[in-house]
């Protein structure tokens, strides 16, 4: 058994080494807040770059994290063209609070429900919060764990790294 | 289950070496995460750890590899622990590939097999889900079919046998203690907006869904008639208009006798509903639900939190910080009847309150009852809940003044300038001790919590913040008298205050001490601190953590991270990372 297991790593790592991705999104649906089909792999920005945030209605670094994101987002919007979607992993405990708490604190980003952790799954996040960073062709360029005060000047910097239009 | 791997190794290599391999290459995805929980135990008379049993070192750890080419996924998930750490089941012990799958989804039909995560509606029939941190998988080892026939229809159906720790799937390897059923569902849901064109930009919003499931359990019992194939059917509509929108299910179960609900024959019931409106700057949620005997578990004898079918969501508001977290609900799947309300605020920038960055406002409550019970005839007596019977009648209206939970919270938020950032919280909670923990006869708690989280960025790169956390109960107290045998009731009971500093360095560092102290207890002997100092490093997607001291029961969040805790005393190391 240990063999087969190393043979199929092996296999699953060779062709994963060589592959040059067309996109790093995954192909999986999740919902918007009025309960429309929202394909990951096929979001796209006008070759402007992608992040997505890993968030939860009970999760505190989360929502500081979202405080702060919302207070910068329009000057990053305007100077870098990325666009945030905000991803509530929020199960059925409290996926029905999430639209309230998104207008109560007017956070301005677009928001998507994953209610099954699927995308969670598939992108391989832990513990929230947790952000990637895609570029305009949607290759994955920066992802980081875990929210530190001041921690958005370092994505910031990212951005600015794949944005087409800089200051 | 060597078998399932061959398959899946095939499967792989012959994808792999497929004629067309230049296009196929440039489409393929390897990604994968790691993560290992670490603790060594110590001897802490203080807080009554006496005798370790023969454990220093508990080991949790998991590695996952998935792979993606397009429409193609699959993925493996391997597991060890090496023992369990405290606070984890003991069934856990062991090492092995604990999960995988291979789907294909073409947007029109999507076929999974292996093992399955889903869910029907808001899970009142059908969840299977994973929580690492709480050691608790309940996948669906079988297979799983989505059609998509057209825009705005999904239909689902799932078929397998749930995941209980390491025990074989196939029933002849079967221990005499697990006879786990087979479970099979299947789901349809119509979204209107998204399949009627004039539908499409309303502000008017409808979709409605159903689901049916089913289990095939064996019947083991000497006693009762156990039977072999329980159905389970629920109803959900979600309705919009503009800024308002109303959801709701309905479930219902036929009789399902088993270890949890006494083994009575009544049919279960579940009622789950929210009404919320919302506009910029403003929201408000009201959450009802009622719960009439709906446990369901793909074996009868099942007791503890593992072999769920369904999930029945605990509506109230999560807490986080490790005061009010050490106190909170869980769902009472034979009977509960529960509100909610939460309204978010936000004064806006520019005003007198708002001030320059807006003040962020939120106000929760949220309550559980009882239902009530009527005794029934039956077999010419009056019973209530006799194994064996009927057990009980119940209006769907009335609510029981046995009170299990009530939290009443408000919370401010509020940057004053660029350095200082403020959150405050006042908490009001009741807390039936007796009937959530099982501690028979133990006072019910009733306390009041303050916190105030305060953060001072001492520069673009360096932060300090300070979190100071009260908890005192009005009725148990220093002075209260209580038996000699009484006394493992008072643990953690009785007044608490708690402080933690934490001073970040971003985007790496991040470095703080804690201490709990639970000064107010009625026993002399439980009033301790609960000291511990950690350490985080954080590089992208790799984190690695350090503490050491002692940790209650709760959820603790440090270096940006929640995650929830067993008591302990010792040394705990975490590192994850995900490629």
């Amino acid at each position: 058994m240990k063999k087969l297991m190393t043979l199929l790593l092996l296999a699953l790592f060779a062709t994963g080494l060589q592959a040059q991705s067309k996109t790093d999104l995954p192909n999986v649906t999740l919902k918007d807040l009025n309960g429309k089909d929202v394909n990951i792999a096929k979001l796209s920005n006008n070759g402007n770059p992608i992040a997505l945030t890993f968030w939860a209605t009970w999760c505190g670094p989360c929502i500081k994290e979202h405080n702060a994101l919302n207070e910068v987002y329009q000057d990053w919007q305007d100077e870098t063209g990325v666009k945030i979607y905000a991803v509530s992993i929020d199960d059925s405990r409290s996926t029905a609070k999430v639209k309230p708490m998104v207008d109560g604190k007017g956070w301005e980003f677009d928001i998507l429900l994953d209610v099954n952790s699927d995308l969670k799954r598939a992108m391989n996040v832990s513990n929230p919060p947790h952000t990637f960073l895609f570029d305009g062709s949607g290759k994955l360029v920066y992802q980081h764990t875990g929210y530190i005060d001041g921690a958005e000047d370092d994505l910031y910097e990212e951005i600015l790294k794949v944005a087409k239009k800089k200051k | 289950m060597r078998k399932h791997i061959l398959i899946l190794g095939a499967l792989a290599l012959a994808l792999s070496y497929k004629a067309s391999a230049q296009s196929f290459l440039e489409n393929s995805q390897v990604n994968g995460s790691f993560q290992t929980d670490a603790q060594y135990y110590m001897l802490d008379e203080g807080i009554g750890i006496t005798d370790l049993n023969g454990k220093k070192l508990g080991i949790n750890g998991f590695g996952k590899v998935n792979y993606t080419n397009g429409n193609f996924s699959a993925g493996i998930r391997f597991e060890a622990f090496l023992p369990e750490m405290n606070g984890f089941r003991s069934e856990l012990n062991g090492v092995g590939l604990a999960n995988f799958f291979a789907t294909y989804d073409n947007g029109f039909v999507g076929i999974t097999v292996g093992d399955v995560y889903d869910q029907f509606g808001s899970g009142l029939v059908f969840r299977s889900y994973e929580e690492w941190s709480l050691g608790m998988d309940n996948a669906l080892r079988g297979a799983r079919i989505v059609l998509r026939p057209t825009q705005g229809v999904t239909l689902k159906a799932v078929y397998g046998r749930q995941r209980y720790y390491w025990a074989p799937y196939l029933e002849k390897d079967f221990a005499a203690d697990d006879y786990r059923g087979i479970v099979r569902g299947v789901d349809g849901e119509w979204d209107l907006n998204q399949s009627i064109p004039a539908l499409g930009d309303s502000k008017f919003r409808m979709s409605i869904g159903g689901s049916f499931v089913s289990k095939k359990q064996y019947d083991q019992s000497l006693f009762y008639y156990i039977p072999e194939n329980v159905g389970a059917a629920a109803g959900r509509i979600n309705l919009g208009y503009g800024n308002w929108a109303f959801s709701t299910e309905y479930a219902y179960k036929i009789n399902d006798p088993s270890a949890i609900n006494n083994f009575i024959y009544k049919e279960g019931r579940a009622l789950l509903s929210s009404l919320s409106y919302s506009q910029k700057g403003f929201g408000a949620v009201l959450q009802v639900k009622r719960v009439d005997n709906m446990s369901f578990k793909s074996m009868y004898t099942g007791k503890q939190n593992d072999l769920d079918i369904n999930f029945i969501p605990p509506i109230n508001y999560t807490h986080t910080h490790s005061l009010p977290s050490m106190y909170t609900y869980s769902t009472q799947p034979n009977g509960e009847m529960a509100a909610q309300l939460q309204i978010n605020y936000t004064i806006p920038k520019g005003t007198a309150l708002g001030g320059r960055y807006g003040t962020k406002l939120a106000f929760n409550m949220s309550q559980v009852n009882d239902i009530v019970r009527d005794s029934i005839m039956d077999n010419g007596e009056l019973v209530i809940n006799k194994p064996g019977s009927l057990g009980y009648a119940s209006r769907f209206f009335a609510i029981s003044d046995h009170r299990f939970f009530r939290d009443i919270n408000f919370e401010i938020d509020k940057k004053i300038s660029p350095n200082w950032h403020v959150t405050a919280q006042y908490i009001n909670l009741y807390y039936d001790i007796e009937t959530i923990e099982g501690h028979v006869g133990a006072p019910v708690v009733k306390a009041n919590i303050g916190f105030m989280d305060v953060t001072y960025k001492i520069n673009k790169k360096q932060s300090i913040r300070l979190e100071l956390q009260g908890l005192w109960e009005n009725e148990v107290h220093k002075g209260y008298e209580y038996e000699e045998s009484e006394k493992k009731d008072f643990q953690k009971r009785g007044d608490w205050a708690a402080a933690l500093i934490e001073y970040t360095i971003t985007p790496h560092w991040s470095f703080s001490i804690a201490d709990k102290w639970n000064y107010g207890n009625p026993v002399e002997e439980y009033r301790d601190h609960y000291f511990t100092g950690t350490i985080t490093y954080i590089k992208d997607a790799t984190r690695v953590m350090l503490s050491a001291g002692r940790q209650s029961e709760g959820v603790v969040c440090v270096g940006g991270v929640c995650r929830t805790v067993p008591a302990s005393s010792g040394v705990t190391l975490t590192v994850s990372t995900s490629f």
